[in-house]
């Protein structure tokens, strides 16, 4: 900013009074083109959407579809029909924690493929049961163990080892509150990105930048601006979406707000000198938009938005804790769920920040004004 | 402006070629100070390569330019302050309003003229507050005006300003430029409009194929065809070689003759001699007229005479 004030100052050195200095700082072109990107951003409803709504609404979305469930109901269908079946009903629908379905034979394997049941119970002839379930979803075998434990338990079965039980739900190991962190970068990803590389593209699609360069205009201005204007959007857009998963779902902040915010700033900074590194040479939406989607959604699906990246393979780790947006959603979890310090986070800003400093270079290099 | 008697622009040599295209070709130019000049051609004749090269935006691959006596690769900055620059396709944010785009435009120079007088000055005082998306293509165009002359420039460079123009918009955009240059200022405009070039332009540059064919105030260069007047006749169901261009100038009168798409047209210095010897002539020949159409001589039938095609068939 000093910047800004030296050129008012340099400006008119004879104005000393307070409101002329403040029409002059209002006048440098850093403050004229930042107010710029606000009016031109705010004026776009749909991206104030986007930008704002969007993410709350998805959170909202998957915090209510993940929601802590009342332990132990596992929907269970059983095949009726038979007088063995109709017991195997009776007996589970008893023991507590299950839900039963009696069904057909046709209608159970198409409960159980399309996931509306758990498991499906049937009479085996022999006097026994036969459990149908998909071996790969944990609610199944979760439902095969339980509804067996129900039914050996019913016919008399007497359980060697006395056990008791203790109940913790700890706030902050929900799926709402791993997926509030990963939401925050993602939007702080798109904003970068989107936010630099479209409005670029289209200045200099409309031959606005050459426009802009023919004027004694400060190229580090036009670019600032953009840092500027991103850097207010981001203190709006981390107030809103952790303020609202605060309210909505009792989602944590345990690190400090000042950590998290300086994780927020660097994470911004960075996707925005990626933006800015995007949007260097392009000419064309469509082929900034082909860039971008190539950049961004690797790091949907690898960087653990939505689930975890220890996901995937060992070998491809390291690859994927080097992208940005893996770096900056481990920093905002261990900051937001386990209040780590800034030691813990030192990794994740090292390559953050490295990451910031390798595209600025290379986006100032290669940047087409014309 | 110290540099008054130094020439406001003065190109010399200027080449550029994209790929096996030569869009300049050896262009020389010396514009005066205070002058409207103009560099009037068809499309493609390498107009905006050239004002480009001088506004700073395209290097050349060879030749000089000076610039209000400078030069861009010593004193870029220096130079933008004092220069106005209407590029010939720019499309201005139409999120922001008019007094939002000149202001910012006005923030990018040290000196420079009120925001408010300069939106006055273009005629834009009652659209101050309105969106540029919803400007219509001359209120845009003035706009772009205001941008270029809201730094108060020494020179003023205007590639096309009023293509694309109903003919009121066109003429308001004359005399704003008009003032312009009542004002003091020098202006290097391109067109490829003869009657806008001769209306504004105290010299013309007729540039074709990336180098300038005619140069002079528009009057000395019409007066180089010889002839006040241009005839337009047409013959209907003339036989082939009926009318032969080597004969008709033997016509009392005529200075030269063209045939282009059947369409005749003869260069004439008095038309009360030569067009009643064109009738004789045609009616000896047993030819009869079809259409008849005479005109003062202009700067498009300069470039029909220096060339052989029209200004707008290009």
């Amino acid at each position: 900013m000093s910047d800004v004030v030296r050129d008012a100052v340099r400006r008119e050195p004879m104005m000393h009074d307070a409101t002329a200095v403040r029409a002059r700082w209002r006048d440098s072109s850093l403050v004229q083109l930042t107010l710029v990107r606000f009016k031109e951003f705010l004026r776009e409803p749909e991206a104030v959407f986007w930008t704002f709504a969007f993410p709350v609404i998805l959170a909202l979305g998957l915090g209510i579809a993940f929601r802590n469930k009342p332990a132990d109901v596992l929907v269970i269908g059983v095949v009726r029909g038979t007088l063995a079946g109709d017991s195997i009903a009776a007996r589970l629908a008893s023991a507590p924690g299950f839900k039963v379905k009696g069904m057909s034979e046709d209608s159970a394997s198409r409960a159980l493929r399309t996931g509306e049941v758990a498991l499906v119970a049937v009479a085996n002839g022999a006097g026994g049961v036969e459990y149908r379930f998909d071996d790969t979803r944990p609610e199944g075998r979760a439902a095969r163990a339980a509804a067996d434990d129900a039914l050996q338990r019913a016919a008399g079965r007497r359980d060697p080892v006395a056990v008791s039980e203790r109940q913790v739900r700890e706030k902050g190991s929900r799926y709402i509150d791993f997926v509030v962190p990963g939401l925050l970068g993602m939007n702080i990803m798109g904003g970068g990105i989107w936010g630099l590389g479209f409005a670029i593209v289209e200045a200099r699609r409309r031959n606005l930048l050459k426009r802009l360069v023919s004027t004694p205009m400060r190229r580090s201005h036009y670019l600032a601006s953009f840092l500027l204007s991103r850097f207010v959007f981001l203190i709006l857009e981390v107030a809103v979406l952790v303020g609202s998963a605060a309210i909505f779902f009792d989602v944590p902040v345990r690190g400090t707000v000042l950590q998290l915010g300086v994780v927020c700033l660097l994470a911004a900074l960075s996707f925005g000198g990626l933006g800015l590194l995007i949007a260097s040479r392009a000419r064309t939406i469509e082929g900034v938009s082909g860039l971008m989607n190539l950049t961004m959604m690797p790091m949907w699906v690898l960087s653990g938005v939505f689930f975890s990246s220890a996901n995937f393979p060992q070998v491809a780790q390291p690859f994927i804790k080097a992208l940005p947006l893996t770096a900056t959603n481990d920093a905002l979890r261990a900051t937001m769920l386990q209040g780590a310090g800034w030691g813990a986070v030192a990794p994740q800003i090292g390559v953050i920040a490295a990451w910031l400093a390798v595209t600025f270079v290379l986006a100032l290099r290669l940047f087409r004004w014309r | 402006m110290r540099s008054s008697s130094a020439p406001a622009l003065r190109v010399a040599g200027l080449r550029k070629a994209y790929g096996d295209v030569v869009a300049v070709d050896g262009l020389d130019l010396t514009v005066a100070s205070g002058e409207c000049f103009g560099l009037l051609g068809p499309n493609g004749a390498g107009k905006t390569t050239t004002i480009e090269i001088c506004e700073g935006l395209t290097e050349p691959d060879a030749g000089e330019v000076e610039v209000l006596g400078r030069r861009w690769d010593q004193d870029e900055r220096a130079l933008r302050e004092r220069l106005g620059i209407q590029l010939q396709e720019t499309q201005l944010a139409e999120k922001l309003t008019v007094n939002e785009t000149v202001r910012l435009f006005r923030s990018f120079y040290a000196r420079g003229r009120d925001v408010n007088e300069v939106i006055d000055v273009v005629q834009l005082g009652e659209k101050r507050q309105a969106r540029v998306g919803k400007l219509s293509g001359g209120q845009k165009q003035r706009l772009a005006l205001a941008c270029a002359i809201v730094g108060d420039p020494e020179l003023l460079f205007l590639d096309e300003p009023t293509t694309g123009l109903d003919p009121q918009s066109r003429r308001q955009l004359w005399d704003l430029i008009v003032e312009l240059r009542a004002s003091g200022r020098s202006i290097v405009l391109t067109t490829h409009y003869m009657d806008e070039a001769e209306r504004l332009c105290d010299r013309v540059a007729i540039v074709d194929h990336g180098h300038v064919i005619a140069l002079g105030t528009p009057r000395e260069l019409i007066a180089s065809l010889g002839a006040e007047h241009v005839v337009e006749f047409t013959v209907t169901d003339a036989p082939a070689g009926a009318l032969s261009a080597d004969e008709l100038p033997a016509l009392n009168g005529v200075k030269a003759a063209r045939e282009h798409d059947g369409r005749w047209t003869l260069e004439v210095l008095e038309l009360a001699r030569a067009v009643p010897a064109l009738l004789a002539e045609l009616s000896r020949r047993g030819l009869t007229l079809g259409e008849l159409a005479t005109h003062s001589a202009t700067l498009e039938d300069v470039f029909v005479s220096l060339t052989g095609r029209q200004l707008r068939d290009v």
